[in-house]
């Protein structure tokens, strides 16, 4: 009995060493296995946090909400209820209007600022970057709180235009609308769009520039032929920092936007509060992100074919 | 000796003559773009969107200190009421702990997360790189909301009780990415070589690490360290679905909006925690791209 169980046990450590010896050459012979070792740790814990969870975001959608517990039979009940009531789609292209819009505005304000700091600004890029990133650091929620006391109707704007003798009666338009959401937003993400825009312009070659100038280019005609086209890539970049996230925002409308300003992300955000129907939830996430997935594809896709057609 | 210094000399003088000579030319090209006509309006337009970015969020600290509880002009006199209401309010002080609590774990967690990838992606040779970079970075482009109700969600099936720390997992998932790319730009910004000569020279990996990688790259580390404090210090979007009874600072300023009389004491509160990462992040920044070069590092 104990020669048997020591031959085992033998066995079994050699069979262990073996193992870890073979491991070990591996883990000697391959660059990448060493690399994907150290990169273990990160990778589990991003799969935990995220894959994880969204996996399981995209089950509870095909579930069904029965008072205080849920129903885990599979059903399309959400998906159905989604197209059935005009709410949710009206909602859904209204965000992504209001999203749209906004990440529109950012890049043209982003777009000089960028080009200043790549081509202008000589000896302080450094300041000028860092001036550019700080806001961005710093709390998302105190920065459109501090919009809705601008706008305010006693706000800052109000009542300054009033002591000032300008104005009679408080503004009622600043607040609550969905152009102080797209104004706010616009102020929140502008640094997210200047830095992808500047990285494109900094790599310009500068040789570009300057034989499109001998070659008789004026200034204007060589930006939209030379520098231009090249930072294309960054301003797709920006325009993608800006509008995914914002889509799916529901701070600023909650905030800002009164009734007439809300977007997808508060009637999402319901469901998971008062409304209390998780799966409901589940679904318009769902619906969104594949959405939202659907429109940045084809946006890319085109602009890719149109600059293969255009070179 | 004297015969190098001199030839040097000379071939620096050489080469300055040919500057010389080269530089009307330079920037006779470069005038015809950069003419002051086009360089002033630029110029304005900067200045416009810093005070466009700043004035909106200087709006807080203003009206902290004045006398009333109505944001609103003209100003009616100094106060300090606002601050004295935020020190006595025990529940705002629990928050604030909580706040530094989970930030602090948030940081040195994801710092380490962030140096093991960025060490991985800078210096081996991997197949699938590309794809498992863009992966780790896809929390920037999810919108929050999604984040927060997918972890929310698995939380609820696994039993698990909503609490700090499953704000912090939150944290953890949104700062890895950006402490990857803080550590990267730093770890390509010196000589891998330096890395070479220790091994070379007899120390093993883990020696050559603590002995050579961790103080070239110490710059970064505390920016990134720096960074992803800030990012959990003030993130809400996250910690609003994730939050149990213990709640951080961002949760309770929401709490507190629905009270206007409680308007004041937010304010001074907001403008406190603006300077605090206004300081924080600036010092984070500076070391960050101390080094790089203009480029390294401004992707995010």
């Amino acid at each position: 009995m104990t020669d048997r169980s020591q031959t085992l046990g033998v066995a079994y450590a050699g069979q262990q060493t073996s193992l870890v010896f073979k491991a070990r050459a591996l883990f000697l012979k391959h660059e990448w296995v060493r690399g994907y070792t150290l990169l273990s740790p990160t990778l589990l814990v991003m799969i935990c946090l995220m894959c994880l969870p969204l996996f399981m975001l995209f089950s509870y959608s095909f579930w069904t909400q029965n008072y205080l517990d849920i129903d885990k039979s599979f059903t399309l009940t959400n998906y159905g209820a989604f197209f059935q009531k005009p709410i949710y789609v009206a909602l859904m292209m209204k965000s992504i209007r209001m999203s749209l819009f906004c990440t529109f505005i950012t890049l043209i304000l982003a777009y000089p600022m960028a080009y200043f700091i790549a081509f202008k600004v000589k000896s302080n890029k450094l300041v000028w970057l860092i001036l550019i990133t700080v806001p961005f650091w710093t709390s998302y929620l105190l920065r459109v709180f501090a919009w809705k006391v601008i706008l305010g109707f006693n706000g800052v704007i109000n009542s300054g235009l009033i002591s000032m003798g300008l104005l009679d009666e408080p503004l009622q338009f600043l607040l609550y609308n969905p152009t102080a959401v797209v104004l706010t937003l616009a102020h929140a993400w502008a640094a997210f769009a200047i830095l992808p825009i500047y990285v494109s312009l900094e790599k310009i070659d500068r040789a570009l520039l300057e034989a499109a100038t001998d070659l008789g280019d004026t200034p204007t005609e060589r930006f939209w032929r030379v520098t231009w086209p090249l930072s294309l890539p960054g301003v797709i970049a920006a325009g993608l920092l800006v509008f995914i996230p914002t889509v799916g925002d529901y701070v600023t409308p909650r905030l800002v936007g009164g009734t007439t300003g809300i977007m997808i992300g508060n009637i999402i955000q319901s469901q998971f509060g008062k409304a209390n129907n998780w799966p409901m939830g589940a679904a318009l996430s769902v619906i969104s992100m594949l959405l939202i997935a659907l429109l940045v594809v084809t946006f890319i896709v085109s602009t890719t074919r149109a600059r293969a057609k255009t070179s | 000796m004297t015969d190098a210094t001199a030839s040097s000399l000379t071939a620096r003088k050489a080469a300055e003559d040919t500057r010389g000579e080269e530089t009307p030319q330079f920037v006779q090209s470069k005038h015809e773009g950069y003419h002051w006509t086009s360089e002033a309006p630029m110029f304005l337009y900067a200045v416009w969107y810093l005070a466009f970015l700043y004035i909106p969020v200087l709006f807080l600290p203003l009206f902290s200190f004045n006398d009333s509880i109505y944001v609103a002009f003209p100003l009616k006199g100094f106060t300090l009421e606002w601050y004295g209401d935020m020190v006595d309010n025990p529940a705002l002080l629990r928050a604030l702990e909580n706040s530094v609590k989970v930030g602090f774990t948030v940081a040195v967690a994801t710092t380490f997360l962030g140096l093991f990838a960025a060490k991985a992606m800078t210096r081996y040779h991997m197949p699938g790189k590309g794809p498992v970079t863009s992966f780790i970075m896809l929390p920037l482009v999810v919108p929050g909301i999604i984040l927060g109700i997918a972890l929310l969600v698995i939380t609820n099936q696994l039993g698990m009780e909503l609490s700090l720390f499953t704000i912090g997992l939150a944290h953890t998932l949104i700062c890895v990415p950006f402490a990857m790319l803080v550590l990267i730009s730093r770890l390509e910004g010196f000589d891998k070589n330096l890395e070479e000569a220790s091994l070379d020279l007899g120390e093993g990996a883990i020696q050559t690490f603590i002995r050579v990688t961790l103080p070239l790259a110490w710059p970064g580390i505390l920016a990134s360290l720096l960074l992803t404090f800030t990012i959990s210090f003030d993130e809400f979007i996250l910690a609003f679905f994730l939050a149990g009874n213990e709640v951080t600072l961002p949760i309770y300023i929401w709490s507190q909006l629905r009270f206007p009389s409680r308007l004041p004491m937010v304010l001074s509160l907001g403008a406190c925690i603006l300077v605090f990462s206004f300081f924080l992040v600036t010092f984070a920044e500076v070391m960050r791209r101390r080094g790089v070069g203009p480029q390294g590092g401004a992707a995010i």
